[in-house]
C-alpha cells in the first residue's frame, strides 16, 4: 500500500475535482439471506452442529430473558431495563467467533455476548436486583454487569469511553504476549464521541489486536443514523483511519460469524484493529425508559421484524437437519421456568451491608470515608425505620 | 546520592520503575525518541525499546482512555499529559472511569496502577494554558490520589510510590522547578509515603501550609516574618487526596493560627476543603480566622502573572494580619 502519511508522499493530479462519499459506497456483506438460504455457500463460515445449537438457544434465551424483564420491569420489580431484541445475530454470532480468553468490552446492549459466554440465570438476575450476590454489589444500574472470570468487562454508562480503553487492553494483551484480542461492541450513536477517534485512530497507530464492533441499529434512543452522521455509515471512517474495515449485515448470524473470526485472525496475526459494522435494527424501545412510538413508525418496525435474525437462522438450522421444534419448545419451558424462579429468589435477597458503601473506592478505605461512614452509621441508629434496609444489620 | 535536579530525578524514577517491572509502560506526546518536551522520558525508549516507551497520537481523552485499559489489564502505564493544562478533555476518562473502575465493578476489575504524570504551576510566563493548577478539580473525584513533590528527592520516592501504589495517582510535576531545584537524590530505589504532609521547618506562632513551588514561597514569607519575630511553622502537604488532616490539625492545635497558599484561583481552591476541616476540628484553638493566600478568580494572565501569584510578600502580609488580629 502506498504510504500517505507525508505531504512528500501524496500523488499529485491536475485536476479540480472533490471527492465524494458516494464514490466509497461500502457494500454489506450477507451469507445467509432472509429466507435463510446460503448466498454463497462457499464463502459460508464451518460452523460445527454444536455450535450452531449453541447461537440458536442463546438466542432464544435473550430474547425470551428480555421479554420478562421488560414486564418485571412494568411491575416495579426492577428499576431499569434494556433489551436487545432485533441484534441477537450481531451481539451472540460475534461473541461465538471469539476465544474465551478474548476480553469482551461492551457498551450495554450486549447481554447476547455474556450469555453466551456462560452468564447464568441467577448472575443475570443478581445483577439487575443489586443485591448482595451482585458482583458489582449492587451499585450500578441494571444490565451494567461484569464478570472477570468469563472475561467481560464491567459496562458503564459513559458512551465511547470503552473505546480508546478497548485499545489499552488489547495493547496489554499484546506486550503480555497472549494469544487473545480485545473486542470492544459500541453502537453508532457512540461512534460520535470523541472517544471513538481517538480509540480506533491510537489502535491503528499503536498495533493494537483490537475488534471495533458497531452495531448500526439506525436509532441512537431517538436520534435516527441521518441526524448522526452525514458519511456512508461508520464502516468508511475505518478505512479513514487505516483500519482493515468489514460491513456486515447484522441479522444474518453467518455473516456476522465469519466476519468476526476474519477479524480475529487477522488482529492476532497482523497485530492490527479490524472494524466491523454490522447494519441491524433497534427493534426494541431504547430502553424500559423509552417510547419509540413517538419518533418512528408502526410500519418501519414491521419492516425490520420480517428480517428477524432468529427466525433467519432458525431456517438455515432447520435446512441443516439441526432443528428440534419439540426439544427448542421444550428448552423454552425450561428458560421461562428458571426466570421466573429466578426473580423470585433475586428479589427476596438483601442489599449488601452499610459498610460496604465505602469499599473498593480505594483498595484501602482512607481515614475521611472510614469517618463518613462511622457519621451515617450512627445516623440510621437514629432513624432505623427510614433506612430499613441496613438499620437492623449495622456491626 | 547524586546532584539532581527535578527533571532527573523523575527520569530516574522512570528508569528505576521500568527496571524494576516490565510492565510498566510510558506513553503520551512527544515521549518517545524524542523524551518529552521537558525531558523527562531521556533515554527511555533506547533502554527499554519502543514497545515500552511510545509516543501516542495527540489526544488527551485517547490516552487516558488507553491508560485506562492497559491499567485494567494488568500492565502498569505510566501516562503523561504534556501540561497539567490540557488534561480537561481526558476529565470523563478520569472521573467516570479511572476513578469508578474498581467501586463499579464490586472489585473485580481495577485500574488501580495508572499514574498519570503532568507538569503544573505558572511562574513561567505560560499564560492561561502552560500555567494552571488543576488540582481542586480532581481532589472532588473519589477513588483518585493526588500527589505533589517539591523536590527531586521527594519527586523520586513520591512517584515510585505512586507508580507502585494500587489505586490511580494524578502525579502533577510543578514545572518552574523542573531544572530550578536540585537536590541530593539517592541513586537506589526508595518510595515515600503517599497520604503524608512533609514537617519542613518547625515553629510556635502560626502554620504555614503549601505544596510544590508554593513551598518555596511560604519559606520566603517565613523567614521575612522570623526577622520581626515571628515563629513560622511550615508543613508541606505533599498529597492533596486522601490529604494528611492529623499533622495538619496537630501543628494547628499547637500554633492556634493557620495560612494556607496555593497558585490556583481561591474560589473551589482545595485551600476551602482544609480550611473548612480545620475549623470543624480544631474550633477551640484558632485564634483568627484561617487565611487563604490563593491566584486570584481570573484565568492565569500573562502580563500580570508577577501580580497575580500569591507571592512571598502576599503571604508575610497575610501572616501579619493573622497575627494581629
Amino acid at each position: 500500500m502506498q504510504d500517505r502519511n507525508h505531504l512528500s508522499k501524496v500523488n499529485v493530479v491536475s485536476t479540480l475535482a472533490v471527492i465524494e462519499n458516494g464514490l466509497l459506497d461500502i457494500p454489506m456483506i450477507q451469507l445467509l439471506d432472509e429466507s435463510g438460504t446460503e448466498t454463497n455457500p462457499e464463502q459460508s463460515p464451518n460452523i460445527d452442529e454444536h455450535t450452531a445449537k449453541k447461537i440458536a438457544s442463546t438466542m432464544q434465551y435473550i430474547r425470551l430473558l428480555d421479554e420478562r424483564m421488560v414486564g418485571a420491569q412494568r411491575q416495579g420489580r426492577i428499576s431499569f431495563y434494556l433489551s436487545c431484541t432485533g441484534e441477537e445475530a450481531s451481539t451472540i454470532g460475534s461473541a461465538a467467533a471469539l476465544s474465551d480468553d478474548d476480553m469482551i468490552m461492551s457498551q450495554y446492549r450486549e447481554q447476547g455476548a455474556l450469555a453466551y459466554r456462560g452468564y447464568s440465570t441467577e448472575q443475570f438476575m443478581n445483577q439487575m436486583f443489586s443485591n448482595q450476590l451482585d458482583p458489582n454489589k449492587g451499585r450500578q444500574m441494571p444490565i451494567h454487569y461484569g464478570d472477570k472470570q468469563l472475561n467481560f468487562m464491567t459496562v458503564s454508562s459513559p458512551l465511547g469511553t470503552q473505546i480508546p480503553q478497548a485499545a489499552g487492553f488489547a495493547y496489554g494483551q499484546k506486550m503480555a504476549g497472549k494469544e487473545a484480542v480485545t473486542i470492544s461492541y459500541f453502537g453508532e450513536g457512540a461512534a460520535s464521541e470523541g472517544d471513538f477517534h481517538a480509540g480506533v485512530n491510537m489502535a491503528a497507530v499503536l498495533n493494537c489486536p483490537v475488534i471495533f464492533f458497531c452495531r448500526n441499529n439506525g436509532y441512537a434512543i431517538s436520534t435516527p443514523a441521518e441526524e448522526q452522521f452525514k458519511g456512508d455509515g461508520i464502516a468508511s471512517r475505518g478505512i479513514g483511519y487505516g483500519v482493515k474495515t468489514l460491513r456486515v449485515d447484522g441479522n444474518d448470524v453467518l455473516a456476522v460469524y465469519a466476519a468476526t473470526k476474519m477479524a480475529r485472525e487477522i488482529a492476532l496475526a497482523e497485530n492490527c484493529p479490524v472494524l466491523i459494522e454490522a447494519m441491524t435494527y433497534r427493534l426494541a424501545a431504547h430502553s424500559t425508559s423509552d417510547d419509540p412510538t413517538g419518533y418512528r413508525s408502526k410500519s418501519e418496525e414491521e419492516k425490520w421484524r420480517a428480517k428477524d435474525p432468529l427466525d433467519r437462522f432458525i431456517k438455515w438450522l432447520d435446512a441443516k437437519g439441526w432443528y428440534d421444534e419439540k426439544a427448542s419448545e421444550a428448552f423454552l419451558d425450561k428458560s421461562r421456568a428458571e426466570i421466573l424462579a429466578a426473580v423470585k429468589t433475586a428479589e427476596k435477597v438483601d442489599v449488601a451491608p452499610i459498610e460496604d458503601i465505602i469499599e473498593d473506592v480505594y483498595d484501602v478505605a482512607p481515614w475521611h470515608l472510614k469517618e463518613q461512614l462511622e457519621s451515617l452509621k450512627s445516623h440510621i441508629k437514629q432513624y432505623p425505620e427510614h433506612y430499613p434496609k441496613t438499620a437492623g444489620r449495622i456491626k | 546520592m547524586a546532584q539532581m535536579n527535578l527533571l532527573q530525578a523523575i527520569n530516574n524514577a522512570l528508569i528505576t520503575a521500568m527496571t524494576d517491572d516490565e510492565k510498566v509502560m510510558v506513553f503520551g506526546e512527544d515521549v518517545g525518541h524524542f523524551g518529552g518536551v521537558f525531558r523527562a522520558t531521556s533515554n527511555l525508549q533506547e533502554k527499554f525499546g519502543k514497545g515500552r516507551c511510545f509516543n501516542t497520537p495527540l489526544t488527551e481523552q485517547g490516552i487516558i482512555g488507553f491508560a485506562n485499559g492497559l491499567a485494567s489489564q494488568g500492565s502498569v502505564p505510566v501516562a503523561e499529559i504534556q501540561f497539567g493544562d490540557y488534561i480537561f478533555p481526558a476529565f470523563d476518562q478520569i472521573v467516570n472511569e479511572t476513578a469508578k473502575w474498581r467501586y463499579r465493578s464490586g472489585g473485580q476489575f481495577t485500574t488501580g496502577t495508572l499514574t498519570i504524570r503532568t507538569p503544573y504551576g505558572g511562574g513561567i510566563a505560560g499564560g492561561l494554558y502552560h500555567s494552571q493548577s488543576p488540582e481542586a478539580f480532581f481532589a472532588h473525584i473519589p477513588g483518585m490520589k493526588i500527589v505533589i513533590p517539591r523536590n527531586p528527592h521527594q519527586a523520586k520516592g513520591l512517584l515510585l510510590a505512586s507508580i507502585r501504589d494500587d489505586n490511580p495517582v494524578l502525579f502533577m510535576e510543578p514545572k518552574k522547578l523542573y531544572r530550578a531545584s536540585v537536590g541530593d537524590v539517592p541513586e537506589e530505589d526508595y518510595e515515600l509515603a503517599l497520604g503524608k504532609a512533609d514537617m519542613v521547618q518547625e515553629g510556635t506562632d502560626i502554620t504555614l501550609l503549601a505544596w510544590g513551588a508554593q513551598v518555596e514561597i511560604i519559606q520566603q514569607a517565613a523567614k521575612m516574618a522570623a526577622e520581626i519575630g515571628i515563629s513560622c511553622e511550615l508543613i508541606d502537604l505533599q498529597s492533596i487526596l486522601p490529604w494528611d488532616v492529623e499533622a495538619v490539625c496537630e501543628s494547628v492545635c499547637k500554633t492556634g493560627r493557620l495560612l494556607i497558599n496555593h497558585e490556583a484561583p481561591l474560589t473551589g481552591g482545595f485551600a476551602s476543603e482544609i480550611a473548612a476541616t480545620v475549623q470543624e476540628r480544631c474550633f477551640l484553638y484558632l485564634e483568627s480566622p484561617i487565611s487563604r493566600v490563593c491566584g486570584l478568580d481570573t484565568p492565569y494572565p500573562l502580563a500580570h502573572e508577577k501580580e497575580y501569584m500569591p507571592d512571598h510578600l502576599k503571604t508575610f502580609e497575610a501572616i501579619k494580619r493573622s497575627m494581629n488580629f
